[in-house]
């Protein structure tokens, strides 16, 4: 703790301080926006890679031929939706039974705390409908969640048949270790929420559901799915959840080697990534990229019904098939092919993805900052704030200092000319009785010696500012509470011994009328106001004096702040205020 | 005085209630740096719906607290909230006119150092009056009370408060010079947890001070020494007996290497309590209430399972010696340590345990740098207390030999 004990050093950090404050903030200002905007360029963004071993290599084929079920499975979802108008549970629970899985169903509802004006609705009620495949040999501990939002309008069906496609195809391998779960919900956001909340048995947002039937044991990592489309030209990832939480960085490179395995192409925010990164236009957009990540994760609100796993501490990520103008277009199969490699990379977890970094930004698919190389720019910014309360703190303990009368022994921590160190000898001399001295003393510059150190300037500013309303209760012409010597020394109290002459001459006894300021000590100005007449705090008993002195502190801070405060003229309207 | 008092105590029990019946209670009872292991509520009601069964409460290594704690909840355990408030009522009464007392005493040996002379001549500005000391003893009661540490504390029901309550009234009975009793709060607080039994050695210096005997002489210090002693043990003894059986193995169950299987890295953090109090006692054998207030401030940062009840106890200290304030030198700088950790450690604790995404090094991290800003809280109280009692006796105006203002380094 050399620099804060020793005084030298205090010295010169706090002159710096004071000095350079305007430069080293909007310094520190500028790195840190300067810092966040390096973050695209190549030394600090780096290539993604997987951390978690167990999903290192990708060598297995792919065997998913599901396609035309698939599109099958969509058309009949579709036209049973069109035709219910809801969710076709009923259609869905036969489907997932012949398929081969557990089926269950759950209702829920919700009361909406503000009416839904477009759909003019108060109230949201629908069905979850999730089947089960059990793992062959293992004892249903974990699961994987594979999940289709279905909001009320029609989009989705491709994924539902894609998902009950996939499933049938599942259902056939024997290497599960996990349990998979294939849910589908109503309402997007709001069933997703309901089934978890079921499931993980807590009721977080008010929501009454049916408790569900069928667990599958701890999901380990979960994937939604967006296709309205027969064809799509790109797979697009979202990772922003709730609150801007992000799934393992892990989870976006598995959908990344597995889409590049393929030959598909992935984006991201619907952008393709940009090859080259050495030129300039590849960080450019890269930093359009970060920057838009960054408001999405802002916004807190989930870019996907992924975004509610995340709460629950389960990985997941959204995908969703765009179909654009480009003239090679993937059919289901390539989409459902890049799926099935992702689960079964994820079936050979062995524990939660916990190698790679939950904070991170992406520049780009294939490029991530992690938190440790994007905090300091935070960390830049946030420093200007704690320049500022470190300067403001020593500027209070100035201003606090110059009414006081002359501190005692020289403190190291004042940061003066050493010109002004012959100043105190004048109040010194005060301490003969002279009132010879005072007179300087409202011109001395805080440059007094004190044994204050630099850092406790408040108690300084409060002593002035309450002693000086306490100069105010008792003598209102007085102009300065300072030793004036206008004390009566014959009015010494009886029970100070202190020779007459140290308390006239400004050796400020600590008798301040106003005592009961929390931690405040002995240096009030001057004069010691218990020479004087009560003040408020012996002639009224009570919680008064504590509201008064607690209402004083607040007002001091407003005080010491005025520009124009005259130390020559104490008679501010705040002492009239506090009505002494 | 009374009036303010009974206020204070007012809107305190007030704030105390209005959060017992709200929401947060359990969340607060929940939390790791409120309750420890040894403080938890929960584990006082295991441990006695275990002695319903006709269960020993110390089977299952659940229950830590002492034997007396059973007997006093298990007539009181309906009225658990009101018992917590009471005590923090009964710490704050007791904190009050124990620092009323010390305070007169304090004047008294002012006075008596003014007329012998003792003080440098130029060092007036230090000397205290009885204006400025009036209302110290309504703030330490106001600091102990609306603490948001003792508030939290209470709230959560942890036993500490109890700890706080038997040292406060130890603190008092020590001050009143009945040495009969603060042996017997003593032997209480040191049979709920060992660390306590470090505040024998203020204890005993204050009362031979009041007793004017020097405590540099051995025989008189040996006598008042052996009298308070025998009555420690007299107590203990009487507690072990009295409580039965399973007392017989529950101070060893105190000791937290114990508890925690024996691991010899703890054994030098149980020393590092009762290490200080040597030091302590031979630099500070003329003011043996800072000794108090020192020693309690180590047991609170160096003891096994902190919890904020104890920084609480030494906080309500701080008006005591708030002539100190004027030579504290890093207020700044301590104030955001302890605020900004205090709010970490919530946050922390979610990201360790809820997210998974910090670990318990996060953690542990923020609890070390909040005892750091503890040691430097202790360590700045210290240096100012030497400093004033320096100035005191060589004069407020320091000249080097060349007639320069000089500077004083603590080295």
């Amino acid at each position: 703790m050399g620099l804060l004990s020793d005084p030298v050093r205090r010295r010169a950090l706090a002159r710096l301080v004071l000095r350079l404050n305007a430069p080293l903030c909007v310094l520190s200002y500028v790195a840190g926006i300067a810092w966040f905007l390096a973050l695209v360029f190549p030394p600090l963004t780096q290539r993604t890679y997987m951390s978690e071993n167990a999903m290192g290599s990708t060598m297995v084929e792919e065997q998913f031929a599901g396609g035309d079920r698939a599109r099958a499975f969509a058309r009949d979802f579709a036209a049973h939706r069109k035709k219910s108008g809801a969710l076709p549970v009923a259609w869905l629970e036969r489907t997932m039974r012949s398929v081969g899985l557990e089926v269950y169903t759950q209702s829920f509802s919700r009361k909406l705390p503000f009416p839904d004006e477009t759909h003019e609705r108060y109230m949201v009620s629908g069905t979850n409908v999730y089947g089960i495949l059990r793992a062959p040999r293992a004892a249903s501990t974990e699961s994987l969640v594979l999940t289709v939002p279905c909001g009320s309008d029609s989009t989705n069906s491709q994924a539902v048949g894609l998902l009950l496609a996939l499933a049938a195809h599942f259902r056939g391998q024997i290497y599960w270790a996990k349990d998979i779960v294939f849910l589908v919900t109503e309402h997007d956001l709001l069933g997703t929420e309901a089934w978890l909340e079921a499931y993980h048995d807590v009721n977080v947002t008010g929501m009454q559901s049916s408790p569900l039937q069928g667990r599958a044991g701890a999901i380990q990592a979960a994937v939604a799915l967006e296709l309205s489309s027969d064809v799509v030209t790109s797979l697009d990832v979202a990772v922003e959840g709730l609150n801007g939480q992000l799934p393992n960085l892990d989870l976006l490179n598995l959908f990344q080697t597995f889409c590049q395995k393929g030959g598909l192409l992935c984006t991201l925010q619907g952008k393709l990534q940009p090859e080259d990164w050495t030129s300039l236009d590849g960080p450019l957009q890269g930093l359009q990229t970060l920057l838009l990540m960054v408001l999405r994760q802002a916004s807190g609100r989930p870019h996907g019904s992924h975004g509610l796993f995340l709460r629950y501490r389960v990985e997941a990520l959204t995908l969703r098939g765009i179909n654009s103008f480009r003239q090679y277009k993937y059919d289901l199969v390539a989409v459902g092919k890049a799926l099935e490699g992702m689960f079964r990379k994820l079936n050979h977890l062995l524990e939660r993805l916990h190698q790679s970094f939950f904070l991170y930004l992406l520049p780009g698919l294939s490029r991530f900052v992690s938190i440790g190389l994007y905090m300091p720019a935070v960390g830049f910014l946030l420093l200007v704030l704690g320049l500022k309360a470190l300067e403001l703190w020593m500027q209070l303990h100035e201003a606090g200092m110059g009414l006081e009368e002359p501190g005692g022994a020289p403190g190291p921590s004042v940061p003066l000319p050493p010109s002004q160190g012959g100043k105190h000898t004048g109040p010194r001399q005060g301490l003969d009785g002279t009132e010879a001295g005072s007179p300087d003393l409202p011109s001395t510059a805080a440059g007094l010696h004190r044994p204050h150190q630099l850092l406790t300037g408040l108690p300084a500013g409060h002593h002035h500012g309450a002693h000086c309303c306490a100069c105010q209760a008792s003598w209102a012409p007085d102009p300065l509470c300072c030793p004036a010597g206008a004390d009566q020394p014959g009015s010494h109290a009886p029970w100070q011994p202190v020779p007459v002459a140290g308390a006239a001459g400004g050796a400020t006894v600590t008798g301040r009328g106003l005592a009961a300021l929390p931690g405040s000590a002995s240096p009030g100005c001057a004069g010691a106001p218990h020479l004087r007449r009560p003040a408020l705090p012996t002639a009224v008993p009570g919680p008064l004096p504590l509201l008064a002195a607690f209402l004083e502190c607040a007002l001091l801070e407003v005080r010491s702040a005025c520009p124009g405060w005259d130390r020559d003229s104490p008679r501010t309207p705040f002492c009239l205020l506090l009505g002494k | 005085m009374a009036a303010p008092l009974v206020l204070v105590l007012v809107v305190a029990v007030t704030v105390r209630a209005a959060l017992f019946r709200s929401s947060l209670a359990e969340f607060i009872s929940e939390r790791v740096e409120v309750v420890s292991p040894l403080s938890s509520w929960k584990r006082v009601v295991e441990g006695l719906s275990l002695l319903d069964l006709g269960v020993s409460p110390y089977s299952g290594a659940v229950f830590h607290e002492t034997p007396l704690i059973i007997y006093l909840f298990h007539f009181l355990i309906d009225y658990a909230e009101l018992v917590f408030m009471i005590t923090d009522a009964l710490t704050a009464i007791a904190l009050y006119f124990a620092i009323q007392d010390f305070n007169k005493v304090v004047f008294k040996k002012q006075k008596l150092l003014l007329e012998l002379d003792q003080y440098a001549p130029d060092v007036a500005e230090l000397i205290r009056t009885p204006m400025e000391m009036r209302y110290i003893p309504l703030k330490v009661a106001l600091f102990y009370l609306l603490n948001p540490y003792t508030i939290l504390s209470c709230v959560a029901k942890s036993t500490c408060a109890i700890n706080n309550t038997l040292i406060a009234f130890f603190i008092l009975t020590t001050i009143k010079g009945s040495a009969f009793l603060s042996a017997i709060f003593l032997a209480l607080a040191t049979y709920q947890s060992l660390y306590p039994l470090t505040l024998f050695v203020p204890g005993l210096l204050y009362l031979l001070q009041t007793r004017h005997i020097n405590p540099n002489s051995a025989a008189a210090v040996h006598t008042c020494e052996n009298e308070e002693q025998s009555l420690l043990d007299l107590f203990l003894g009487v507690c072990h007996d009295v409580c039965g059986k399973p007392s017989g193995n529950h101070l060893p169950l105190l000791l937290p290497s114990q508890l925690l299987g024996f691991h010899p890295r703890s054994l030098w953090l149980y020393i590092n309590v009762f290490f200080y109090t040597i030091p302590l006692a031979i630099k500070l054998k003329e003011h043996p209430i800072f000794f108090m207030f020192i020693q309690i401030a180590v047991i609170a940062i160096f003891k096994s399972y902190p919890t904020v009840g104890d920084v609480a106890l030494y906080m309500a200290f701080f008006p005591v010696w708030n002539h100190l304030y004027r030579f504290l030198r890093n207020i700044f700088v301590l104030t955001c340590i302890i605020i900004v950790c205090s709010l970490l450690f919530p946050v922390l604790w979610h990201l360790w345990i809820y997210a998974g995404s910090a670990n318990s090094n996060f953690f542990y991290a923020i609890t070390l740098t909040f005892n750091v800003g503890q040691i430097l809280l202790i360590s700045d109280y210290f240096y100012a207390f030497l400093r004033r009692e320096y100035y005191l006796t060589h004069g407020l105006y320091l000249t080097a030999k060349d007639g320069t203002e000089a500077m004083l380094v603590l080295k």
